[in-house]
C-alpha cells in the first residue's frame, strides 16, 4: 500500500499530486515536462517535495519538515529511461549489486531470460535485454514497490510487446505495487489497472 | 655533475602530484553537477593559476607562506617552521600551477556519465561512499588518469613560481627546470643539453604512454565503439 501526497515547487509550475495504490499497476500519464519523472524521483528520495507526505506499507517515507527517509533505507526499486545500466559490469554485477539473495537472483534470471547473457558487458547486448537487466537488477533488490520511468520507449515495436507481457508476468508473481510512467496512451491502455494523467504537476479529471 | 635535481624533480612532482590528484577530485566532485550562485567565481578562481603569469603566482605564494604573510606566520608560531626556500615550498608551488589541469579533467570526468547510473546504485541500497568507490570513480577514471598524467608532467616543468618562493638552492630546490637555467647561465652547455634531454623524454613518454592507454582502455566500455 503506498499513499502520496506531495508539493513541490518547479520551475514552471507546482507538483501537487495525491494518490494511493494498492498492490496494482498505476500508469503516469502525461505529456513531456509534465511533472511524471520528478514523481518518481520524490517517491524514491532522490530528491524531496517541499512538503506532503509520503507512506509505503506502513513505514513513513517522507512527511513534512521531518527528515525524509534515504534513499537507500526506501526499498524503492527503479528503472530508468536508457536503463542507466553500470557500463563497466557485467550484466552478473550489475544484477547482483544491490542483490538480497542469490537464489531469488537464479530464478529471476531465468525468468527474464538472460542466464546467458550473464558475463556480457552493457554495450554487447540488445535494447530489449538491456530493459529485462534492468527489470531483473530492480527486482534482485526485492522491492517493496517498482518505480518505471519510460522503460520502453527505446524499443522496437515487437521488443516492447516482449516487454510488456514479461512485466505483466513478473507483476503477477511478486505482487507489489508498481508505477510506470509513459507518454504513449497505448502502452498506458494495455499495462495499467489504473491511468492517472497529468498535466503541469496537477491531476487531470 | 650531479643527479640530484633529477631525483628532486620526481620527488617533488610525486608528492605535488599524489596532492593534486586527491584535492582535484574531491573538489570536482562536490561542484561538478552542482548548481548555485558564485559557481562560476568558484571555478574562475581555481583555474586562475592557469592563466596567470608562474611569477604571479609566485609573488602571491611569497606573500602567503613568507614569514609575514598569513600563513607563513600561522606556520612559524605553531610549528616553527619556515617554509620558504625548502623543497616543502617547491611542493606547494607545483600544487598551486598544476591544480587547475586537475580539477578541469576531474570536473568534465565526473560530468561524461549519466548521473542515473550513480542514481541507479543509491536506489539499491548503497551508500554514497560505496555508490563513489565502485561506480563514480571507475566511470571517471579514464578522465582522471588524463587529469594525474598532466599533473605530473606540468609539476615536473614547473619553473616560475618556485624561483620565486623555493629559489635555486642545488641540492635542495633546485629541480631539473632550475638546473637548466643555472647551467645556461653558467655557460655550462653540455649539462644543460643533458637536463633538457631528460626533461623532454619524461614529458614525452608520460604523454604517449597516456595517449596508448586511452585508446587502449577507455574505448572499453563505451556504447557504440
Amino acid at each position: 500500500m503506498l499513499s502520496v501526497d506531495i508539493k513541490k515547487k518547479l520551475k514552471n509550475f507546482t507538483l501537487d499530486l495525491a494518490f494511493s495504490m494498492d498492490k496494482e499497476i498505476i500508469v503516469l500519464f502525461g505529456p513531456s515536462g509534465s511533472g511524471k519523472t520528478t514523481t518518481l524521483h520524490c517517491i524514491s528520495g532522490l530528491t524531496h517535495p517541499d512538503d506532503g507526505r509520503i507512506q509505503l506499507n506502513g513505514r513513513t517515507l517522507f512527511s513534512g519538515s521531518d527528515k525524509p527517509l534515504p534513499v537507500q533505507k526506501r526499498r524503492v526499486g527503479y528503472v530508468f529511461q536508457d536503463y542507466a545500466l553500470f557500463p563497466h559490469m557485467t550484466v552478473r554485477k550489475n544484477i547482483l549489486y544491490g542483490a538480497e539473495d542469490q537464489q531469488e537472483v537464479d530464478q529471476l534470471v531465468t525468468a527474464l531470460g538472460i542466464d546467458h547473457l550473464m558475463e556480457e558487458y552493457p554495450k554487447n547486448i540488445s535494447g530489449g535485454e538491456k530493459q529485462r537487466v534492468a527489470l531483473a537488477r530492480a527486482f534482485a533488490t526485492e522491492p517493496d514497490l517498482l518505480l518505471l520511468d519510460e522503460p520502453f520507449s527505446s524499443l522496437d515495436a515487437n521488443v516492447k510487446e516482449e516487454c510488456h507481457h514479461e512485466l505483466l508476468r513478473l507483476h503477477d508473481k511478486w505482487e507489489i505495487p508498481v508505477i510506470l510512467v509513459t507518454h504513449d496512451r497505448n502502452e498506458a491502455e494495455k499495462l495499467a489497472d489504473r491511468i492517472i494523467e497529468i498535466d503541469h504537476g496537477r491531476l487531470v479529471v | 655533475m650531479s643527479y640530484s635535481p633529477l631525483f628532486l624533480s620526481l620527488r617533488i612532482a610525486t608528492i605535488a602530484t599524489i596532492i593534486v590528484f586527491l584535492l582535484g577530485i574531491l573538489l570536482a566532485r562536490l561542484l561538478a553537477r552542482k548548481v548555485f550562485p558564485g559557481k562560476s567565481i568558484i571555478e574562475s578562481v581555481l583555474l586562475l593559476p592557469l592563466v596567470l603569469p608562474p611569477t604571479v603566482v609566485g609573488f602571491g605564494l611569497l606573500y602567503l607562506f613568507g614569514v609575514n604573510g598569513p600563513v607563513g606566520q600561522w606556520l612559524l608560531y605553531f610549528f616553527d617552521y619556515k617554509i620558504v626556500f625548502t623543497w616543502v615550498a617547491a611542493v606547494v608551488a607545483a600544487v598551486v600551477v598544476s591544480f587547475p589541469l586537475m580539477y578541469q579533467s576531474a570536473s568534465a570526468a565526473f560530468q561524461n556519465y549519466d548521473p542515473n547510473i550513480e542514481n541507479a546504485a543509491l536506489t539499491m541500497g548503497a551508500s554514497r561512499v560505496k555508490v563513489f568507490f565502485t561506480v563514480s570513480f571507475p566511470l571517471a577514471w579514464p578522465g582522471l588518469l588524463a587529469g594525474l598524467v598532466l599533473t605530473f608532467a606540468r609539476a615536473l616543468g614547473e619553473f616560475g613560481a618556485t624561483l620565486m618562493i623555493a629559489g635555486n638552492i642545488p641540492g635542495v630546490t633546485s629541480t631539473i627546470p632550475l638546473a637548466i637555467y643555472s647551467a645556461v647561465e653558467a655557460g655550462r652547455m653540455e649539462q644543460a643539453y643533458t637536463w633538457v634531454i631528460i626533461i623532454i623524454a619524461l614529458g614525452f613518454s608520460s604523454v604517449l604512454w597516456l595517449n596508448w592507454w586511452t585508446k587502449r582502455n577507455v574505448m572499453a566500455f563505451k556504447q557504440d565503439s
